[in-house]
């Protein structure tokens, strides 16, 4: 059998997902890609690729696999529940996966977005210059239990290796922008909605997120006759019961709901990853100030690969430490895109 | 925040405010109108002409230009100065239509259990619903602005005895390819959707084609005439492909 992926079961929101499709706006068709894009580049350190190369993304619980050929593996985002015929697997880090090996991903410990990793990236047609799955579009669908994905070929390279997760799994912060909209809110509407803790509802998807709200809900002055505009994922829409909505990677590309401010695009991943019942807070800052903290976050994704270490071993499992002995050293010289 | 980064929502248009972190939205007034969405659609036209550094991407809704910024490398205060520049420098309004539209001719059928919310929305608009298929059938409308959802037409304008309101509650769900309608537009959805906008027609048309060379098949300026059909005709027009037995001609 060719190199692939055998998907023996899988959660109901395992979908392949890479950066999206930009360019399409004009078109109706939003960017989409992965929820949680810090996850992508975190995978692509782990794996020493390309940061395009498309993975599984898996809401809230994960399933079984099975490799055809011996693989090299990553696991990012939100933290499962992780084994390989029963040994358990450290998250945020890189691993073997033997052909005829079963790796069972379970449910998440915290946040909401896992991903899968594989060694050459999903190898699944691509769509409009993407393999992501649209689902809002139709592009694509959910996997299920007999699906078989195309992996790309490896070139290569270590595994045992682990980044430090960060703390994007548990609420907070978010920053915040004001946008040509902000001013339909009046000023003490502005400055109760910094002040006002925010629970992820249970109502949200990869298209946008629900903030409930412990107190009142916002009202703008131009209640809901608001012409339909462009909007982008970060956008924060206050629907008609005051709570706001923040739109993620797969929303629609026009909305006609006022909107407060824009979320960061560099702290949507803390947001996406905000489990129901999660508390958020909003914190507007100025333009320039968030431009720079895109770009410091930037360059902290690009300097992710700096960032490796060796996954400690428990010296007790043998079949592991022997797996890994294998693996190590195995460095090609090529691991930069 | 600052005060130059918060509209205070009087200004006049044509005026240029920001969305999120690395958008720039260009609008040309605060209600849908034909010169407003003639020049939404020609600043657009000179943007992608022009292609200004830092622009990533454009888009226009009815009235408005939208630019997506390379968040990263862009200065957006520099690239407004930009686009301030090109909108003082002549009367977008006064603009025409883009080139190379087309004329489509999509048969549908009005009302039946595939279109159960007819009568309703003729109600609404004072009409019988025999009148308001006959009427809507009748109309040339033209696409305004494709968005929302991918390929999909916002169709106008209809006369003004159509500004029927939405309905207060969604309906759960129509089908890819339902005509729906609200506030003296047309809406041809390209996917399955909740809507607020009512059921009156149904048609065989896929506007969106994720495989095919032209994944999107309607574009800005296009004109449609929604000609009514039988129900059988309507079901053999379905099965013949993606089209629904719809045709399409230059405009000359």
């Amino acid at each position: 059998m060719s190199r692939a992926l055998i998907v023996h079961q899988a959660g109901p929101g395992v979908t392949v997902q890479d950066l999206g499709r930009p360019g399409y706006l004009a078109y109706g068709l939003s960017r989409g890609g992965a929820a949680d894009r810090l996850a992508l580049y975190e995978g692509a350190a782990l794996l020493g690729q390309a940061v395009d190369s498309a993975a599984l993304e898996m809401a809230g619980m994960g399933g079984t696999f099975e490799a055809t050929e011996d693989m090299r593996i990553a696991l990012t985002g939100a933290p499962m529940r992780a084994s390989i015929d029963g040994a358990a697997l450290a998250w945020n880090a890189s691993h073997p996966l033997h052909a005829g090996a079963r790796l069972t991903i379970g449910p998440a410990t915290a946040g909401v977005y896992g991903y899968l990793h594989v060694g050459g990236g999903i190898a699944t047609p691509e769509i409009l210059g993407a393999r992501s799955a649209h689902l809002a579009a139709g592009i694509g669908a959910p996997l299920a239990a007999g699906d078989t994905l195309p992996v790309g070929p490896d070139r290569g390279g270590e595994t045992g290796l682990v980044l430090d997760a960060d703390g994007r799994f548990s609420g907070g912060e978010v920053r915040v922008v004001a946008g040509y909209q902000t001013g339909m809110f009046p000023d003490e509407e502005v400055a109760r909605f910094e002040e006002t803790r925010f629970t992820r509802d249970a109502r949200g998807n990869r298209m946008g997120v629900r903030l409930a709200p412990d107190g009142d809900g916002f009202a703008s002055r131009a209640g809901l006759t608001v012409l339909s505009e462009a909007i982008v994922p970060g956008d924060i829409q206050v629907t008609g019961d005051g709570a706001p909505f923040v739109l993620m990677s797969e929303c629609q590309t026009t909305g006609g709901y006022p909107r407060i401010g824009a979320v960061l695009p560099c702290d949507l991943p803390r947001v996406a990853q905000a489990a129901p019942g999660t508390a958020l807070r909003l914190r507007f800052v100025p333009s320039k100030e968030a431009l720079a903290a895109e770009r410091r976050a930037a360059e902290a994704r690009d300097g992710l690969r700096r960032r490796l270490t060796h996954l400690t071993r428990d010296p007790h499992d043998i079949r592991d430490l022997l797996s890994y002995q294998l693996i190590s050293g195995v460095i090609a010289g090529n691991e930069e895109e | 925040m600052t005060d130059t980064e918060r509209s205070n929502g009087k200004a006049a248009f044509p005026r240029i405010g920001r969305v999120g972190l690395d958008g720039l939205l260009v609008s040309f007034g605060d209600r849908l109108s034909e010169a407003g969405n003639r020049a939404a659609l020609a600043f657009r036209a000179a943007v992608e002409r022009e292609g200004p550094e830092g622009v990533a991407e454009t888009s226009t809704s009815l009235v408005s230009t939208f630019l997506r910024l390379d968040a990263l490398h862009a200065d957006p205060d520099a690239v407004a100065r930009e686009m301030q520049v090109l909108l003082d420098s002549r009367d977008w309004y006064s603009a025409d239509l883009p080139q190379g539209r087309r004329l489509w001719r999509i048969p549908t059928i009005y009302g039946t259990d595939l279109a159960p919310q007819l009568e309703e929305a003729a109600e609404e608009a004072g009409l019988s619903p025999e009148t308001a298929a006959r009427e809507i059938a009748g109309t040339r409308v033209r696409v305004q602005t494709i968005g929302f959802a991918p390929g999909q037409p916002y169709l106008g304008e209809l006369p003004e005895h159509w500004n029927i309101p939405r309905q207060q509650a969604l309906t759960e769900r129509v089908p890819v390819g339902a005509l729906v309608l609200a506030i003296r537009q047309l809406v041809l959805f390209s996917v399955s959707t909740p809507t607020g906008w009512r059921h009156i027609g149904q048609t065989g048309f896929r506007l969106f084609r994720p495989e095919a060379e032209e994944p999107f098949v309607l574009r800005p300026g296009d004109e449609v005439i929604f000609d009514s059909v039988e129900r059988e005709a309507y079901d053999r027009l379905c099965d013949a492909g993606p089209d629904g037995g719809a045709t399409c001609e230059p405009i000359r």
